[in-house]
């Protein structure tokens, strides 16, 4: 398995990120049962990327007792197994053990994508309808006449019916909300288009007509139709990616019953007052208490702080929290929709309420070109019935108006651009949940950061190593490799490979809440941990190190320890401000570190000690002084903003929360991922208007001819095909603009890369 | 003209089966993972028990 297990790698270095694999009740919890005695479980593998990959997957699962079927799918990542109830099978250790990282997947009862399914199957219809029809226009236009004529048009009306009632359903139904809304949007325009032009055809082939427009209102569908599945699918591609990655909060708690006796209960089981064990590695389910043990907390992704905080008996403790070193034992003090996370997610909804609702470009130019154009074909009717005093040929005039005018190009001008821009982004490893957000970033002018995890990788280094005596910190190292708390792999990471001169130390031990412990062959005793347990002697300020190294309660070397600022942040900001945006800092960590971090990535203005309540307030300050934010964060504690900001960034490596909050999701390592989408959401806006010039100078050309009577269907059909074609090759441009060297690697190259990227989250 | 008779419903019934056959491969799920498909024709699967060969992944480094 060499060639393709990126997670193999990883798990060789000694910083493999704490992962806590599930318990059994808690696959059970995430499974569903298919009757007859079988469960199915399905798994996220953002590592799969090959046939060896699923060959090996696949072999391995089905070798394990109890399993009956395995199947990988390749193309949204996952593996769903079917298994026998009763025991279950080591899904995630296998996967594990052959180098592949994997975590569950929750599985929403019959949820599939049926929105998609039925575009497609509209777009087979409307195809098959279009092609047939297109064939039997063909040979009218060459001149079959009499009773040929009304043959082929009563095929193509034959064939047309299903078409627009089944594939065009999906714009009816869509206009239709528009309209009961009192709005107007591109389908209503295309609505009232299809269903005139066929209603006029259909009276033209009763009455032995020569001019039906079948071809080109089912043509008209079709091309929608495609641009419409299209953007679908990209988006679905994003979504299904996004929801791929790792769930951070816990589905459920091991609960001590009054007899004391241990069970794993759902989440929404767990009230006040219950006792909740919390093993070291696991995130922590409820606010609470601790009772018993102690620990430390990692409360990056809740506070924002970037250092661990150690937690004892009676120390409260947040739900999402992460708990580092030791067992501990909590007294729930909220139920779970009491607790930090429910009040979250209650501050999200306030916000997102203040948020005023954007108006897609494509409706705004709908909203003016609908009533236009509907004004246009009306006074058609009314100037030919009067000039030419033939109510027929009005009618058949203005409809003809209404057909050339069919917003086609302005329907699939601006799906096409986004479903490019989308895959543009998707290359560099970043996911657009939805068109608008694309729209909305184009019009920013100020970025707003969340220091931890997202201006910082949110892992510690060493501060000053270069200052520390080699010597010393492979010894640190040798008590650290133990251990897998924040500062031992920072120690790690920092400590020369080769250790030299170095005492031998035996019989380690991690002392939960305080540090490591060893022997050296002289019989010292080294401690690496918290300065009050390492040097018990001496006296605390608070100016001490994080960590120290001691021998004997001796004092050897002291650590100090804080985030590192992402790599290329620096040069993302000054990307940022070269397009004349203003860059901010809004952390929730203490000043210091905060100050520290602006300087390094150049940031304008920073604040720190930020609760998320007065984060809103910042951005709701943004937006009511004219300025359109854009808020990239991590933390549950930045959540509300994302939602309260005009658009809003998130990394992979974000709280749940937060990363369905986003409108964007980057995968990658760098903060480039800024610059770059705003970069590509201006090009995209810059195409969607080429696209609307477009359509309007193609409407002042094709309206007057319209007007005047000389639109015959076989105009139609040409004039529609070729404004459809002209949009959609001015979109493909955006697919093919600047490529950097990087993405326009081999398609290979750059998705394993991007496997990999998805594996390091 | 009589040829036409024979010829549109030939045309049209050899089309709805490809429409039918399209939407049956879409409803059994066919569609669903299409990067799949396409390096799982590289899986031999009787191969390797059959022949002592190298394990996968071996091979292909």
């Amino acid at each position: 398995m060499s060639c393709c297990a990126p997670g193999a790698e990883a798990a060789l270095e000694f910083c493999l990120p704490l992962q806590a694999s599930p318990s059994d009740e808690e696959i059970v919890l995430a499974s569903r049962t298919l009757g007859e005695g079988f469960m199915q479980t399905d798994l996220a593998v953002p590592g799969i990327h090959c046939a060896a990959c699923i060959h090996a997957i696949e072999k391995a699962l089905l070798k394990l007792p109890d399993v009956r079927r395995a199947r990988v799918n390749l193309s949204t990542r996952r593996v769903s197994v079917t298994w026998r109830e009763g025991r279950v099978p080591p899904l995630i250790q296998t996967l594990n053990r052959l180098g592949y990282e994997a975590h569950l997947f929750e599985i929403v009862a019959g949820r599939k994508d049926e929105a998609l399914g039925r575009l497609i199957r509209a777009v087979a219809v409307a195809g098959f309808a279009a092609g047939n029809i297109m064939l039997l226009s063909v040979s009218v236009w060459a001149g079959a006449d009499g009773a040929t004529r009304d043959l082929f048009h009563w095929i193509s009306a034959l064939l047309a019916v299903p078409a627009l009632a089944y594939s065009g359903a999906i714009f009816y139904r869509s206009a239709w909300r528009a309209l009961r809304h009192g709005r107007t949007n591109m389908d209503v325009p295309i609505s009232i288009g299809l269903a005139l032009a066929f209603g006029l055809s259909l009276y033209e082939t009763a009455t032995h007509g020569a001019e039906a427009y079948f071809d080109a209102s089912v043509s008209l569908l079709f091309f929608l139709l495609v641009g419409r599945t299209l953007d679908h699918a990209m988006r679905e591609k994003a979504r299904s990616a996004v929801s791929n990655l790792r769930n951070l909060s816990p589905r459920g708690a091991t609960v001590i019953a009054a007899d004391g006796s241990r069970e794993f209960r759902p989440l929404s089981e767990v009230m006040p007052g219950t006792r909740v064990i919390v093993s070291a590695g696991e995130r922590i389910p409820v606010d609470g208490s601790v009772v018993e043990g102690s620990s430390e907390v990692d409360c990056a992704l809740v506070t924002g702080e970037s250092t661990p905080r150690p937690s004892t008996v009676g120390d409260g403790v947040q739900a999402g929290t992460l708990n580092l070193t030791g067992p501990l034992v909590i007294l729930a003090t909220a139920s779970p929709d009491g607790s930090f996370l429910a009040e979250t997610a209650r501050l999200m909804e306030r916000a997102e309420e203040g948020r005023p609702r954007y108006r897609l470009i494509a409706d705004r130019a709908a909203a003016l070109y609908a009533p236009l154009v509907h004004s246009a074909a009306f006074l058609t009717f009314v100037g030919w019935l009067w000039i030419a005093g033939d109510w027929h040929y009005a009618l058949q005039t203005a409809i003809a108006v209404l057909i050339i005018t069919c917003p086609c190009a302005l329907g699939l001008a601006v799906p096409m651009v986004q479903v490019m821009a989308a895959r543009r982004l998707f290359e560099k490893g970043i996911l657009m949940k939805d068109g608008s957000a694309l729209e909305r970033l184009a019009e920013i002018d100020t970025v707003v950061l969340d220091k931890t995890g997202t201006a910082t990788t949110g892992e510690l280094h060493l501060l000053h190593a270069e200052h520390v005596d080699p010597a010393l910190l492979a010894t640190a190292s040798l008590l650290a490799a133990y251990s897998s708390h924040p500062y031992s792999r920072a120690i790690l990471r920092a400590a020369p490979r080769v250790d030299s001169g170095s005492p031998g130390i035996a019989s380690i031990k991690e002392v939960s809440g305080c540090g490591m412990e060893g022997t050296a062959g002289d019989g010292a005793v080294y401690r690496l941990g918290r300065p009050s347990w390492a040097l018990p002697d001496e006296r605390h300020g608070s100016s001490e190190p994080h960590l120290v190294l001691a021998r004997n309660g001796r004092m050897l070397a002291g650590f100090r320890f804080d985030d590192a600022a992402r790599p290329d942040a620096r040069e993302a900001v000054e990307r940022l401000k070269a397009a004349g945006l203003a860059v901010e800092i809004l952390s929730g960590d203490h000043p210091e570190p905060v100050r520290r971090i602006a300087d390094t990535i150049g940031a304008t203005r920073w604040r720190a000690g930020q609760l998320p309540a007065d984060k809103v307030r910042r951005l709701s300050g943004l937006a009511n002084a004219g300025r359109k934010a854009l808020m990239v964060g991590d933390g549950l504690n930045d959540a509300p903003a994302l939602a309260a900001a005009h658009v809003s960034m998130a990394p992979a490596t974000a709280a749940d929360i937060g990363r369905n909050a986003a409108d964007f999701v980057f995968m990658r390592e760098s903060l480039l991922a800024v610059p770059q989408a705003f970069e590509t959401a201006v090009r995209a806006r810059t195409l969607v208007w080429e696209n609307l010039a477009f359509a309007a100078s193609y409407n002042v050309v094709a309206v007057p001819l319209a007007v005047m009577g000389h639109v015959t269907p076989l105009l139609a059909a040409i004039a529609m095909s070729l404004s459809s074609l002209a949009v959609v090759a001015n979109a493909l441009r955006l697919g093919h603009a600047r490529q950097n060297p990087i993405s326009a690697g081999v398609g290979r190259a750059r998705r394993s890369g991007f496997g990999k990227a998805l594996g390091q989250t | 003209m009589n040829n036409l008779f024979f010829l549109i419903p030939i045309a049209l019934f050899l089309g709805g089966i490809g429409l039918a056959g399209f939407l049956w491969a879409l409803g059994s799920g066919q569609y669903e993972d299409l990067d799949g498909a396409a390096e799982r024709i590289l899986i031999d699967e009787e191969a390797s028990a059959a022949r002592p060969s190298l394990p996968r992944g071996q091979e292909a480094e």
